[in-house]
């Protein structure tokens, strides 16, 4: 048995980095700290893809690694519009083929954040976003605003490392010297921690920003007796807690990104932002959710300029969220093969979409079946990072760690599946002249 | 490799003393060699021939450049250019992607870029973008100043242990020195606050000036081949040039390791402001180069402005907070836990307006009233003062009064009263453009010793070959050529022909390993654990920079000098 500290969990976007397993015969036997249920769960393992496999007559029929490999890139060089899809649940280092991948064969590449965050990056490019690490906010920090997040049973370790429950250098009692608010449509178990919650009507949330942008600037005159479902009393008593902080710190979730408004709540949630730095430091940062969903939208803006939704037909990179966004693509029926990696759009996405999804050839690279596996025509089962596998990955304030391996695997790192796909396109391609 | 021979051209080496000579130069297996028996032969034709360029400081990998990107769909859109053969994708004017970062540097003949500012926490990042720049050799100056070990032992007066911390530091995020910026002033925007240089900075109990003066001193306990390179207090603050002489001051009795400067001042341009406010702003550009030549243990970059829309961004967060406030445009900030910090907001220059204006004139004034080139590298601070591949505009002014004065003439007539730039006559020659572009950057990283800025046998076979002649006044011309070269050859291998990237291989990233004493590390290290214990986010087994992140390593080791 082997003790192993310092594990890096790659589940959520907190990529807790302080985990201790025990290892032993090549298998993670305990994990003895540090890790969230979740967490844990994904460190100790769960039914994996077995084998390589191809879809014959309906029937997804075992094959080896080199038959799916040429099946894979047949499939990529013959289409026309190539979707690759997902990203954020692998390491950096694949996510760097990937784009080389779609570049090669003119692709739209899109990742999970088009359907999680996609409207906080929009957002984030209308008015930028005043942020720091998440340690800045342990240190500093004496009042924390979650605003539809629900961290207690989301990012279980959220509070307890870095917020409401850590105790850091100007916070050294922990939360007895800090506030709590919570803002939902609905009681959650984090809103029973909370010393403010603001139960809000459902899509409301643009105008409960704008309320307390207005008392922020100073204009609580213009301010409704009710907000939102809100009454003007409670905001009032927000906005003069926001003030007295000593740094204040929001974390929003898909409860805003994806309600009413969309991105304008982001734009308006970082206006609120900016106003209260007007009195006191103030930052705001999204809850990212896949451990390196930050990480994908990294590499595609250092590789090609843009975040997400990037179409590579014409050889350079064009952005439009919207248009190319793979749900929207999907919808409108317009790509004809798709490869999706560490992430399942057949459990995620709208109905219409995984209807296309289940007509057109999609190659699937996971270590995990999902729903996507029952419609998917090739499938590679690949290592975990994490626990088989290291690379980089960026955490929810993009602060980059490497996870580590922790055992060996009998199967292929995602990387590697990609670099041989890639390599097939282009002696396929070669092959045809072009 | 091979061979490579460049015969017939003029060659501009002040490295080796060599004044526009025709020359050959010989090349085998990537270096510099006496002579060659079966080469493949360039023929230069009477044209230009340099040493590779080497930038001093630039912003071109990391977090915040790539913020920067994230946030400008706007910028990215402008420089759109489809993959080739040979190329990847380009996008982006002052924020380009990583690819057209590498090709565009080449194109100019530039062969190393130094990064200016890598937040150790996040010094992975930096190491990713900078693996993905093609071409380009490099390096990255980890921030090492509003640190709080550093405060600590500034505060303690330990400054062996702080030049433990230093070295372990420089070692941990795979840098090659120290990078101070706003000292004292980015801690303190962790509360939305700023300082200046003799503040005291509340719970540290340390002020600015006694931060940078610990840093050069811990600094020149090792051979690090550089020196202190130093963003202070103040930046962009009308005024601020008596803080500038003051900072200056604060090292002048330091004694460098090695042959070179004891403090390198860096976009100087933005630290040499008089006047009080915006309305009385005024060039102080005389004062400063005044000093600069009077003395000789600091050395600067003009970062020089280029006209027209760029993307701001800075560690020193506290100065993008009161931009932002003056333009009211977008604004991302990104304070690092126990390190450091970082702002972010586009901005356009126009020659519409007085205050850009007296600063675009400030750059070159800077450039034309040091009288040693040997003490001034050429820069934009790429992007905050304009993006790099404007560097043809500024050498093209330097080396032309004509342009000079009809640029003048399109700016603010407040040129004519509040900025010295129209009494200046000097014209640079294309010896000393040769200077501030590759020989100064090379001496003041120390990188002459390691082959790079300079031509002579055993220097690395970096050579840039332009379009002209030497004879060449016309300063459209010159800018023309300093864009895009006739050949760029790295390593000995063509990378650039007729101003197209031909071959992208890998750089290399230079690192310094100072070799700091067991003992003072050890003691240094149960400081540094509790940190982690207690303040950082992340482990401190997690946190140094791992090796697979510089897969091309240049190391550079910088023994303590007892």
């Amino acid at each position: 048995m082997v003790e192993v500290t310092d594990v890096v969990c790659s589940l959520c976007g907190c990529v807790c980095d302080d985990i201790v397993v025990e290892v032993e015969d090549n298998k993670v036997t305990k994990v003895k700290r540090g890790a969230c249920s979740v967490g844990k769960s994904k460190l100790m393992g769960h039914n994996r893809i077995k084998s390589p496999a191809i879809r014959v007559n309906g029937e997804l029929k075992d094959c080896s690694y080199d038959e799916a490999i040429k099946k894979a890139a047949e499939i990529l060089a013959a289409s026309r519009r190539p979707l690759l899809y997902g990203w954020s649940s692998t390491v950096c280092e694949a996510d760097k083929v990937g784009v080389e991948l779609a570049e090669e064969i003119g692709a739209v590449i899109d990742n999970t954040a088009s359907v999680c965050h996609g409207p906080s990056v929009l957002a984030i490019q209308d008015v930028g976003l005043p942020s720091c690490t998440l340690g800045e906010v342990k240190n500093r920090a004496d009042l924390i605003i979650y605003w539809g997040a629900n961290p207690a049973e989301a990012h279980a370790n959220h509070m307890k490392r870095y917020s409401y429950v850590s105790k850091g250098f100007w916070t050294e009692e922990g939360k007895k010297a800090k506030k709590l608010v919570i803002v939902d449509v609905r009681a959650t178990k984090t809103s029973r921690m909370a010393d403010v919650f603001l139960q809000i009507e459902q899509g409301k949330d643009y105008l409960v920003f704008s309320a307390l942008r207005a008392m922020l600037y100073g204009h609580e005159d213009v301010v409704p007796d009710e907000v939102g479902g809100v009454s003007k009393t409670d905001l009032l008593e927000t906005a003069e807690m926001m003030k007295a902080a000593k740094f204040g710190a929001t974390f929003f979730g898909m409860g805003v990104t994806h309600t009413g408004a969309r991105h304008n709540n982001i734009v308006n949630a970082i206006q609120m932002t900016r106003a209260a730095h007007t009195h006191t430091k103030f930052s705001i940062t999204p809850m990212r959710g896949h451990y390196n969903v930050a990480g994908i939208n990294q590499v595609c803006t250092w590789e090609t300029g843009f975040p997400f939704a990037i179409d590579l037909t014409r050889g350079y990179a064009w952005y439009n969220p919207g248009e190319l966004s793979a749900t929207d693509l999907l919808i409108r029926q317009e790509c004809d093969a798709a490869l999706v990696i560490a992430s399942d759009p057949g459990a995620h996405f709208p109905g219409e979409s995984i209807k296309h999804l289940a007509k057109i050839p999609v190659i699937q690279i996971d270590p995990f079946p999902n729903p996507t596996t029952e419609f998917a025509d090739v499938v590679f089962p690949v290592a975990v990072s994490g626990v088989e596998a290291e690379g980089n990955v960026y955490r929810m304030d993009n602060i980059p760690i490497r996870l580590r391996k922790l055992i060996d695997s009998e199967y292929p790192e995602d990387e590697e599946i990609l670099k041989r796909i890639l390599d097939e396109v282009r002696a396929i391609k070669e092959k045809e002249g072009n | 490799m091979g061979e490579v021979l460049i015969k017939n051209g003029v060659v501009y080496d002040p490295l080796n003393g060599v004044k526009g000579e025709k020359k050959d130069i010989c090349i085998r297996d990537g270096k510099v060699v006496a002579d060659v028996k079966n080469p493949k032969v360039i023929d230069a034709e009477g044209r230009v021939v340099m040493p590779g360029g080497v930038d001093i400081h630039s912003h071109i990998a990391g977090g915040k450049v790539n913020s920067g990107r994230l946030f400008r769909p706007e910028d990215g859109r402008k420089g759109v250019e489809a993959k080739t053969k040979v190329c990847r994708m380009q996008s982006g004017y002052s924020v380009p992607n990583t690819f057209a970062t590498g090709y565009r540097y080449a194109r100019m003949g530039y062969t190393f870029v130094m990064e200016a500012a890598m937040p150790p926490l996040a010094a992975r990042h930096t190491h990713e973008e900078l693996v993905d720049i093609p071409i380009l050799d490099n390096a990255a100056l980890p921030l090492l100043d509003n640190n709080w070990m550093t405060m600590e032992y500034v505060n303690s007066g330990d400054m062996d242990l702080l030049a433990a911390y230093m070295a372990w530091m420089i070692k941990a995020t795979k840098g090659f020195g120290v990078k101070i910026v706003n000292p004292g002033g980015t801690e303190m925007w962790g509360w939305g606050k700023n300082c200046s240089l003799n503040d005291t900075v509340p719970t540290f109990d340390v002020t600015p000036a006694e931060i940078m003066k610990g840093l050069a001193e811990a600094n020149e306990k090792f051979d690090m081949p550089h020196s202190i390179h130093v963003h202070t207090n103040m930046l962009g603050h009308p005024g601020n040039f008596e803080i500038t002489k003051e900072t200056y001051d604060l090292v002048k009795d330091i004694k460098p390791a090695k042959d070179r400067q004891v403090m390198h001042t860096t976009h100087t341009q933005f630290h040499s402001y008089g006047g009080t406010n915006w309305g009385d702003f005024e060039s102080k550009a005389d004062v400063i180069a005044d000093y600069i030549n009077q003395n000789d243990h600091a050395t600067i970059d003009i970062g020089s402005i280029i006209l027209g829309d760029t993307t701001t961004m800075t560690a020193d967060g506290p100065m993008e907070y009161s931009l932002y406030q003056l333009t009211g445009r977008k604004w991302t900030n990104h304070d690092v836990e126990l390190e450091t910090g970082s702002g972010i907001t586009p901005f356009l220059y126009s020659g519409k307006s007085p205050v850009n204006t007296i600063q675009w004139a400030i750059g070159q004034e800077l450039a034309l009233l040091v009288k040693d080139p040997w003490k001034l590298a050429l820069t934009t601070d790429h992007p905050n003062a304009g993006p790099f591949i404007g560097y043809p505009i500024i050498i093209s002014m330097l080396m032309s009064k004509k342009r000079r004065d009809e640029s003048a003439e399109d700016m603010h007539k407040v040129i004519y009263d509040r900025a010295i730039y129209p009494s200046i006559d000097r014209e640079y020659s294309l010896y000393e453009i040769a200077i501030i572009t590759r020989g100064m950057a090379a001496k003041a990283l120390g990188l002459h010793e390691h082959g790079k800025g300079h031509l002579g046998v055993g220097a690395d076979g970096d050579v840039a070959i332009y379009d002209m002649s030497p004879e060449e006044t016309d300063a459209g011309k010159i800018q023309k050529a300093f864009l895009n070269t006739k050949y760029t050859i790295k390593g000995g291998q063509i990378v650039v022909k007729d101003g197209e990237v031909v071959a992208t291989p890998a750089g290399k990233t230079y690192f310094v390993t100072p070799e700091c004493d067991d003992k003072l590390t050890d003691e240094m290290v149960v400081k540094l654990k509790d940190k982690f214990d207690r303040y950082y986010s992340v482990t401190y087994n997690n946190y140094a920079v791992q090796d697979a992140y510089v897969p091309n390593p240049y190391e550079i080791k910088a023994p303590w000098r007892s």
